[in-house]
This record gives structure tokens, sequence and C-alpha cells, in this order.
């Protein structure tokens, strides 16, 4: 059985090859080809999902050696996988959304003439992000880790002709980039450190290692998670992210890819329980970003950016859990999984409203289109409703379980990240129920735009609203499935190990106020939102509003700080350079050469002068030579 | 006679001498199967000779190609003999009566200055680069190198198409003091051997088919030079016999090690006085210094390479560096051991100087032969900082690196000769530009051998490079390294300049043409770009051959 994990990767890595190198002849099939690779890789997992679930709870985890990849004496890199409960979830949730999203993105791409290439890079993806979830050591998972960082990059990058889409890919791939050397740096740690970078060995380790040396490795990890999920200070580049096509928005940018970072810490569990300063520093990214993301949500106007920002606070959320050790893991994973049905719905169904408005994404152009696409309203709406955690839908148990875990988290701190996750659900409640309201209610408010077309909204293809209706089954009932008899604590223990969350104040209490915020967000929006009308064009708003409509001034900071600063340090290095390092090089090169062409007037031609310096040359021999022996 | 008075430079016999009996002689024993390779170019030459006074004209030039080539294979093949019934390591032996070693290091030198030899007598015989002259194919030598230049009698020759064939039986004369030369045993067979292999190379230089009065000008100075440099080592030979009372290297070696004392009451007065042993030896290391043209001892170089005719120039700089080279390591290691402290500073001086000043000076040449002797210059310097090393690494390695430098250079001269212009060979760096376009095969070997020369990896000069400076830096040179190192860096830039005005500069107008050469040279370059990388990509089974002859006997 265990020789089937190889092929989870290989199917869709054989698909972006095809796909990739295949050409035009390939133009007419290119999008059918790579779905059945995908849903392929699905139901090998599903084959292997019934095989784990037909054994003992501590026996399920599988390994397949393929074979040695750097055996260098004791550096021993394996491409080898390890398949357990954790990565079973992600290869369930990658493959089984991934295929969803590859059928949409059938209709969705119906008229891009080089729909082929962007079918080769999502399959691209798939293969990196199962190498990720799948490796059994760091330095496999670093190879899909930039495997995912790649396809990412090209498929923001997909419509590069607009200049804006390629800046936002050059922008994602540097962000990352910063993260991926904290990894890097964390896996050379780990190989100083513990002589291994498997997973086994590491994390067997940790209780012999001193915790200095936990505590930075754990910190470089957090950097790795934050720059792949978009967290505080390196979550800038998710926003501008969406210029990608829409199902990549759910796919990498929502669903899968930049929950990667929670994956990473929630395998390195045990790195992390025995550095309780890195753990601290997780749940303190993990808070603020929650809250970060959600007040950008509530700002924005355009409705990808909108959900961007409910992305990076929901991902917040996931963070926070991983970083309150035992009694968070499992639901971080959960709220993970459920995340990934609702968020991808409600991106798809976004991308719906988009395929039928011309491509319009700015809320205040939208207005009842509930009306002329209800298939859409319904799916988006479920989706919206999960994610605000409305009692019975899947957010709400996940959700409810983080917020309970943070309050259990003890002290002074417990309080803090439990106020900051109720906080939390409740600006999610608001900034979701404006979305709800600009997009699917009130009036009409589109227009025709310059060349004088007036968009004609319309429901989607059936190839795209089937996945947005599986999806919303999920959000649906997904959460109630995983939460209610702690099935799926139950099912990822063995690998995360569970400790029941034990708050300071009773779980119903905590549930109560949850909801009771939620009801709060949700009709502040409705004052605000759903009474009147809304403006075309966007009133100048508060000065929070106006900085979080600048992603709270993200980008100024980045800029004044790091980019002002780094032009200044890259311009004087450049004047060392030319004056300094030039001017000695070019100064050493100048002397040789003046050196040279003195040395060389010598050589006159004359056998005297040369006999001349021979003679001198004996002299000065003898004399060294007498010399040496007199020292 | 009571008291042995008689004062001979036979002093061994005379100290044989049984006190108060009469002078004994004994009959001298000569093993001659030992010295087969040497009596071998010898008895060719002396034939060769015969040859050119019986042989009619027409004949001669096959006749004495003929000779050459087939003396010069046997006497490798009887180097191969010798070497595989083990006089390399464990038969090493000292023959004719201790004149002449053959050990590992003497048989590997032999070897290559033969080798080497080959492919220079092939380069000699090349008759298809110049144009005909009369309906005569010609060589790179003179008509007739006794007339003047432009004189009637020049004419009359170039129009009768005489060639020099003389250049064979002095080719094989050079040969065969250049493998006496590392095997002398003795100061005196090394002074001999000198003058056997210099004085034919005085008139190879001057027998050029074009440029004449250059070529004459060069042999004049390399003469004057040559002669001026044996004074200095033949007086470095008499210093040092009266400090030891005996030419023979090991006893030599004796008396410097303190073993043997009073060998002849003639000397007494001056034996064991240590300024005459100093002196005798900076003058006999200056004398070999010049040979290999160590910096101050170099300015004859670039003269003489330029002027000589360049098949003789190649030839010159690749085996005459070998075998100086070899007895430079001879005298070093199996004369002087005991004087290590002595002379390791003095030569390091050299080295250093020698690095710097080679690869210094060839950076403002415009002559591509010229360029070429200071790139030997600074090559002299990499090798010699291999000969400081003082350990047996430093032996093997310097021989893999004569190995591999003889090749690079008679290739890379020999692809010289083919570029030409009216005015025979065009060695202005400046009718270079652009080769790379006319002739990309040409120019590509010959980018093969100046990255060769350059040491980068993959190319044997890089594994030379490598062995000598991994000697020296054992040997406790790592001064020398770091100089060495340096000096490469800047000869790189020259090195790498010529390839980048092949293959990236406008060829001119009136740019030369690439001749197409016979079978000969093609077979010389072909077997220097052969060499050249197979001693650069698997150099192991070399190396390792060097490193068994690395052991000389005493």
């Amino acid at each position: 059985m265990e020789n089937l994990i190889a092929l989870l990767v290989a199917a869709p890595l054989l698909g972006a090859a095809v796909l990739l190198c295949g050409g035009r002849r390939l133009d007419r099939i290119g999008h059918w080809l790579g779905t059945v690779l995908a849903a392929g890789s699905f139901l090998i997992g599903a084959v292997l999902f019934v095989d784990m679930i037909g054994k003992g709870a501590d026996d399920r985890a599988l390994h397949q050696k393929l074979f040695s990849w750097v055996p260098v004496e004791s550096f021993q890199a394996d491409i080898a996988f390890q398949l357990d409960q954790l990565s079973m979830t992600f290869v369930l949730l990658i493959t089984g959304v991934g295929t969803l999203i590859h059928v949409y993105s059938i209709g969705y791409m119906e008229h891009d003439e080089r729909r082929r290439r962007f079918f080769g890079y999502l399959n691209l993806f798939l293969a990196a992000m199962l190498l990720l979830v799948l490796a059994d050591n760091y330095l496999l998972l670093y190879f899909g880790w930039e495997g995912v960082g790649l396809a990412s990059y090209l498929l923001i990058g997909f419509w590069q002709h607009k200049p804006s889409a390629a800046t936002a890919a050059k922008k994602a791939f540097l962000v990352n980039r910063v993260g991926d050397i904290g990894l890097s740096i964390a896996i050379m740690l780990m190989f100083t450190t513990f002589g291994t970078f498997a997973f086994g060995p590491v994390l067997e380790a940790t209780g012999d290692t001193g915790e200095g040396k936990l505590t930075a490795i754990g910190l470089m990890l957090l950097l790795a998670a934050c720059g792949k999920s978009a967290q505080v200070p390196l979550q800038s580049w998710l926003g501008d992210a969406m210029e990608g096509p829409t199902p990549v928005s759910a796919l990498i940018h929502a669903a899968t890819m930049v929950t990667a970072g929670v994956y990473l810490i929630v395998r390195s569990g045990a790195i992390f329980d025995a550095a309780p300063t890195a753990q601290l520093v997780v749940t303190v990214v993990g808070a603020v970003t929650l809250l970060f993301g959600a007040i950008v949500g509530c700002a924005k106007d355009d409705i990808k950016k909108a959900l961007a920002g409910s992305t990076m606070s929901q991902i917040g959320y996931m963070i926070l859990a991983a970083g309150l050790g035992p009694i968070g893991y499992a639901f971080a994973i959960m709220h993970l999984v459920t995340h990934g049905f609702f968020k991808a719905g409600l991106f798809l169904g976004a991308g719906s409203v988009m395929h039928g408005m011309n491509d319009e994404v700015d809320m205040r152009k939208y207005g009842g289109l509930r009306k002329y696409m209800p298939v859409t309203f319904i799916t988006f709406g479920l989706g919206y409703l999960a994610l605000i955690g409305f009692p019975g839908l899947s957010g709400f148990f996940s959700k409810d379980k983080i917020i309970e875990a943070a309050f259990a988290a003890g002290g002074t701190q417990g309080w803090i990240l439990g106020a900051a996750t109720l906080l939390g659900a409740g600006l999610t409640a608001f900034y979701m129920t404006r979305v709800m309201l600009m997009t699917f209610f009130g009036e009409k408010r589109w227009q025709p735009d310059a060349d004088g077309n007036e968009p004609h909204p319309h429901e989607s293809p059936s190839s795209m609203t089937i996945p947005m209706i599986v999806l919303a089954f999920g959000s649906v009932f997904a959460g109630g499935f995983f939460g209610i008899g702690d099935r799926f604590v139950n099912w990822l223990e063995p690998v995360t190990k569970f400790e029941h969350p034990h708050p300071p104040i009773s779980i119903p209490v905590i549930t109560g106020a949850t909801i009771a915020v939620l009801l709060l967000g949700v009709a502040a929006a409705y004052l605000q939102y759903g009474r009147k009308p809304i403006p075309v064009v966007a009133p100048r708003g508060s000065l929070l509003t106006r900085a979080a409509r600048r992603d709270l001034l993200q980008d100024d900071f980045n800029h004044v700080v790091l980019v002002r600063g780094g032009e200044h340090l890259t311009r004087s290095l450049v004047y060392l350079d030319h004056k300094g390092v030039d001017g000695v090089v070019n100064g050493t090169a100048a002397a040789v050469g003046g050196l040279s062409g003195r040395l060389r007037k010598l050589q006159n031609g004359y056998a005297r002068s040369y006999a001349v310096s021979m003679f001198g040359g004996t002299a000065i021999l003898i004399a060294a030579t007498l010399l040496m022996r007199a020292v | 006679m009571s008291t042995v008075s008689v004062h001979s430079l036979w002093t061994t016999l005379a100290a044989d001498t049984p006190p108060g009996g009469g002078l004994k002689f004994q009959a001298p024993t000569i093993e001659y199967a030992q010295l087969s390779p040497i009596l071998i170019i010898v008895g060719a030459a002396v034939l060769a000779v015969l040859v050119e006074a019986f042989v009619p004209r027409k004949g001669r030039y096959y006749a004495q190609l003929f000779l050459s080539v087939v003396a010069i294979a046997a006497a490798f093949a009887a180097i191969v003999g010798l070497a595989a019934s083990g006089f390399g390591t464990t038969k090493a032996h000292i023959a004719a009566m201790g004149a002449i070693a053959v050990d590992g290091p003497a048989l590997f030198l032999q070897g290559t200055i033969l080798l080497a030899s080959l492919v220079a007598v092939f380069t000699f015989a090349e008759r298809k680069l110049d144009p005909e002259a009369h309906g005569n194919r010609v060589d790179s030598f003179a008509a007739d190198a006794a007339a003047v230049p432009g004189s009637d009698a020049e004419k009359a020759a170039v129009k009768a198409g005489f060639t020099t064939t003389e250049v064979f039986p002095l080719a094989l004369f050079a040969i065969a003091g250049l493998l006496a030369f590392p095997a002398a045993n003795d100061l005196l067979t090394l002074f001999i051997a000198l003058e056997v292999f210099s004085l034919p190379l005085y008139l190879l230089c001057a027998v050029a088919r074009r440029k004449r009065l250059m070529s004459q000008e060069a042999a004049v100075k390399y003469f004057l030079l040559g002669a001026f440099s044996s004074a200095f080592l033949l007086f470095g030979i008499a210093l040092i016999y009266g400090y030891a009372g005996s030419v023979s290297y090991a006893k030599i070696a004796d008396v410097v090690d303190g073993t043997t004392q009073q060998i002849s009451p003639a000397l007494a007065g001056t034996m064991g006085n240590d300024a005459l042993l100093l002196i005798g030896m900076a003058l006999i290391l200056m004398g070999l210094l010049f040979k290999v043209g160590a910096v101050p001892f170099h300015m004859w170089t670039p003269d003489v390479y330029q002027g000589a005719p360049t098949p003789v120039t190649g030839f010159m700089a690749a085996a005459t560096k070998v075998a100086a080279f070899g007895a430079l390591l001879r005298l070093l290691y199996v004369v002087l051991p005991g004087l290590t402290w002595d002379w390791r500073p003095v030569m390091w001086g050299v080295a250093i100087v020698t690095m710097l000043g080679g690869a210094i000076v060839a950076i403002t040449q415009t002559d591509i032969k010229r360029l070429l002797a200071y790139s030997s210059i600074a090559h002299g310097g990499f090798i010699l900082a291999g000969v400081i090393a003082a350990t047996p690494d430093g032996i093997s390695s310097v021989l893999f690196y004569l190995l591999a430098y003889s090749f690079v250079t008679i290739g890379a001269f020999a692809v010289v000769t083919l570029v030409r212009d009216a005015g025979g060979e065009a060695t202005h760096l400046s009718k270079w530009a652009g080769l790379g376009r006319r002739s990309p095969l040409v120019a590509a070997v010959f980018a093969v051998f100046l990255l060769a020369f350059a040491g980068i990896p993959l190319t044997s000069g890089f594994a030379g490079k490598f062995a000598v400076f991994k000697a020296a830096a054992e040997g406790g040179a790592g001064v020398l390294v770091v100089v060495g190192v340096l000096s490469s860096a800047v000869a790189a830039f020259f090195y790498i300049r010529v390839i980048v005005l092949m293959f990236f500069s406008e060829p001119k107008a009136d740019g030369p043409t690439v001749a197409v050469p016979s079978v000969l040279t093609t077979t010389a370059i072909g077997v220097g770009v052969a060499v050249t990388l197979v001693l650069g990509v698997a150099p192991q089974y070399f190396l390792d051959l060097a490193n068994q002859a690395g052991i000389f006997v005493r």
C-alpha cells in the first residue's frame, strides 16, 4: 500500500510535465488531462485513506523510501515519504479541493488561450504541495516548499501582460524568499544540532537539546511560516496575489498553500513544545495577524481583497492555535480543513460573480445580484455563514474550539488571546456581512464601462457551479462531522498529541459570548450597509478606514523601512564598489601594467646588459647564500 | 712516489691509490644496456652526419626524418624497457663509474624529453606551411644557413631548393645532451652534457628561413650568454671540487654531511671550507637557473624564443626546461640535501621574482612568441616552487608538471607556425584578432593551450599547478603558494586576453591566413591537445607514475 504514496505526487507531476512540455497539440485536451490526473491523485488518496482507517490508530503511518537523494557521509537526504494522519488530512484536502478547482477552472478559463499552461501550473502546484506534506524530512519538505512558491509565482503572474500581475508575482516571490531563508536556516540549525533533518529523529531528540537552540529553530520555522502563510510581518504579498486568476486565489491563496505554515508548525510541534518562548511568539503573531487581516478585510471594496484579508485573519487563528501547543494543534488543523472548504467556496463564488460582471471586482459596482445568480448566492451565502461561525455550520465548530483553547492558554496571556479571538470573530461577522450585503443585496449599482458595455449578470456554467455546490456541502457539514464527538481530534491525536483545554470560564459562556459578538458584528454591518444605499464612489472614511484601505500602511511601512533603507544600502555599496573595490582592482591592474611597462624596458636587446644582469644576479645569489649561513 | 702528488681531475682514482704503491689503473666498467637510450641517440646523430655527407641532397630530408624518428622511438623503447625491468625503482643504479644515474627521475624525464623531441621533430620536418619556393617545398629553416642574408649565395641556394637538413643531426646531438643532463651524477658529466645540448641549440637558433638577421642575432646572444653562464657553472664546479675533493655527487654529499673527510691530502688546505661550498653551490645553481630561464638569468629567453625558428623554440622551451629542471632536482636532492637550509631561502627569492617577473612583464608583450617566452619564465617559477618543497611529493609534482608543460608548449608553438601572412609567421598579437571567426578550430586549439597555461581545471595545467602548489604548501612554503596563485591570476589576464582577441574581436581585413599543415604538424598539435586534456581530466595515472619515479638514487 505504501508504494501508492509516490503515485500521489507522480500523477500531477506527470500532468505538469506533459502539459508544459507538450506544446500546442495538447491545447484541446490539456485541461481534461490536468483534471483527470488531479482526480486520479484524489482517488489514490481516497484508497490510502480507506486503507488507513482500517488499521489501528497507532500503526496507521506509512513510509516509502524512493531513493537516496544526497548521501554524503552523515548528510543523508532521502527522497522518502511519510503518510500519517496529519499528512492524510492534507492529501485529501489538497487533492479534493484541487480537483474541484480544476473542474471549475475548465469553465472559468475557457476563453483564455493559455488554458493548457494554466492547468500545467495547477498540476505543478499540486505535485509540489503534496511533496511538501508527504516529505519525511525537512529538506524534502523544503523542496516542496520552494515548489509551491514557484507555482504560486507563476500563477499570480499568469496574466503577465498586466503590469500589476507581474509586480504582484514578483512581490509574492520576494516576500516569500525572506521566509524561505528562515526555513533553510532552520534546517541548517537542525543539522548542526541533531545531525539529521528527518522528522523522526529530530522530533524525538528535542527532549535532550538546549532550549536556546530549539527556540532559535522554532523562530526560524515561524519566519518561514510567516512568509508562506502571509502572517505579520510578512503579510504584504497576499492582497496583491489576488491579481492571479480566481481559481488560483481559491486553491493556493485560500485553501492550501497559505496553510503550509500551519502545517510546518504543527508538524514541528515537538520543537515548539520544548521552546515556550518560540511558542509565545507564534501565538502573538497569530493574534496580531488575525486582527490585522480582519481590519483590512473591513475596509476593502475589492471583493477578492476583502476575502484575502479574511484568509489572512483565519490563518492567524490557525497559527495562534498551533502556538498553544497540544491543546491547539488539532483545532488548528480542523479549522484549516473547514476553512479550506468555505474559503475556497467563497472565492469560487467571487469568481463566479466576476465571471458574470465582466471581471469587475469592485463591490460598490455590484448590488442585488442574488436575483441574477441564485446558485452563486446560495453557495456563497452558506460559505459566509460557515465563515462567520453561524451555529451548526463548519466554522462554528472549528473556530469556537480555537477561542476556547485561547482562553485556556492560562493567565493574562489566556485572557488577551481569548479577547483577541473574540474580537476577531466579531470583525469577521462584520466584514463578511458587508461583503454579502454589498454584493447580493441592495440596488444594482453597475453601469456601462468606458466602452459602453453594460454587464449582464448571469449564472455561471455548471462546470463552475458544481464545485461551488460541493464545497458548500463541505462548508455546512464538515465542522459538525469533525467536531461532534471529537472525531477529528481523535483522528489526529496519535500524531499531534492532544490535551483537553480547560478555559477559566465555562465553555457554554464562551460559546454564548462568541454568538453574541457574532450577532453584534452582523448587526453593525447591517446598520452600515443594509439600511442605506451604498455610494458607488467610496466615501473618504475615518482615519482607520483609510489606513485599512491601504492595508494598514503595510506597504508604506515596508517602503520607508525596507525599500528606502535597502536603496540607501545598495547605493552606498555601489559607491563603495565603484570607488573602493573597483578602485583597488583597477589601481592594482594599472600598477601591474605600469610595472610591466617599466620592467619591460630592462629588456633592451643588448647582450651586454643581459650579461650584467646575470652577473648582478649571481652576485646577489652568492651574497644571499653567504648571508643565510652567517645569520 | 712516496706521497701522492698527482693531482688530476680523476681524483677518485688518485684516492684509490694504495699508499706507497704505484698508480693502478682500473678499466672502467660501462653498462651499455643501461646507457642505451643515450647511446642510441648519439649513434643516430653520428649516422646523421654521415647521411649529410654521403646521401644525395634530394634524399636527405627523408633519410634524416626517418633516422631521427626511428632513433627517438628506439631510445624511448629502451627507456620503457629499463623502467619495465625495474631500473626506475628497485634496481636504480649509478652506471658508468658513477657518471650517469639510472633511476626513476632520470628515466621519467628522459622519457618525457624523448616524447617531446619526437613531436618537435615532426614540427621540424613540416614542409607545407611556407609557399613553395621555385617549385620546391620548404621547411622553417634557411636554404643555406652559412650564406649572408640577402646575398647572391642565399638567392642561389633558395633557387636550387636547398634546405638545412643539418637540423636533424643537430637536434639529435642536442637530445643526447638533454638525456644525459638530468641523469648526470657528477659535476663534470653535468657540464659536458650541458655543452653537448647547448652548442647544437645555439646553431639551431640561427637557421631560420625568414627573418634571418633576427634569428642570427638570437643565436649570437644565446651563445654569448650561454658561454657566460657556463663559465660561472664551471667555476662553481672547481670551487666545489676544492671543497670536497671530488666531483662525484655521492662523495660531495658525504663531505657535506660530514661522513667523509680528507679524501685527498693534496687539498687539505681547502677541503671543508664552507665558503668554497656555498659560493660554488651558488655558481652552479646560477648555471642551471640560466638554462631554466629563472629571473634574473632569464633575459636571453624572450629574444631567443622570438628569433629562433618557431619549431626550434618549441623544442627548446619544452625539452631544455625538462632537462634543466631534472638536473637541478638531482643536484638539490642528491648533492645538497644537507644544505637545504642554505639554498632554500635563496631559491625562495628566485622563485618569487621569477613567478612575478614572468607574469608581470608578459602583460605588455605584443608578440605572441615573446608572450609565450615570458609565460615560460613564469612557469619556470611555478616549477621552482615545487622544487623547493624538498619533499618526495615535490619531486613527483615537478616531474608531472614538466610532462604536462612540455606538450602544451610544443603544441602552442606549433599553432604559432600556422598563422602566417606574406612575411612568414604573423606573430604580432594584433594580427591574431578575430582568428576565431576565420579558423575556429585552430583558435579553439590554441585556446585550449592557453587555458592549460593559465591552469584552468580540466586541463593538464591545472593538475600540474595544483600538484606543485600542494607540494610547496606541504613543504612549508606557503608564501610561495600565495605568490604563485597571485602570479597565476596576473598570468591568466594575458592568456585570456589572447582568447578574447581571437574570439571577440573583429578580424582585420589584411589579417593573416591559417596555413593547412601536413600530417606532421597536425600530429604534433593533436598529441599536444590530447595530452593536455587527458592529463587534465584523468591525471591520477600519471601522478602515480611520477610518484613511483620520484626517488633519486645515491
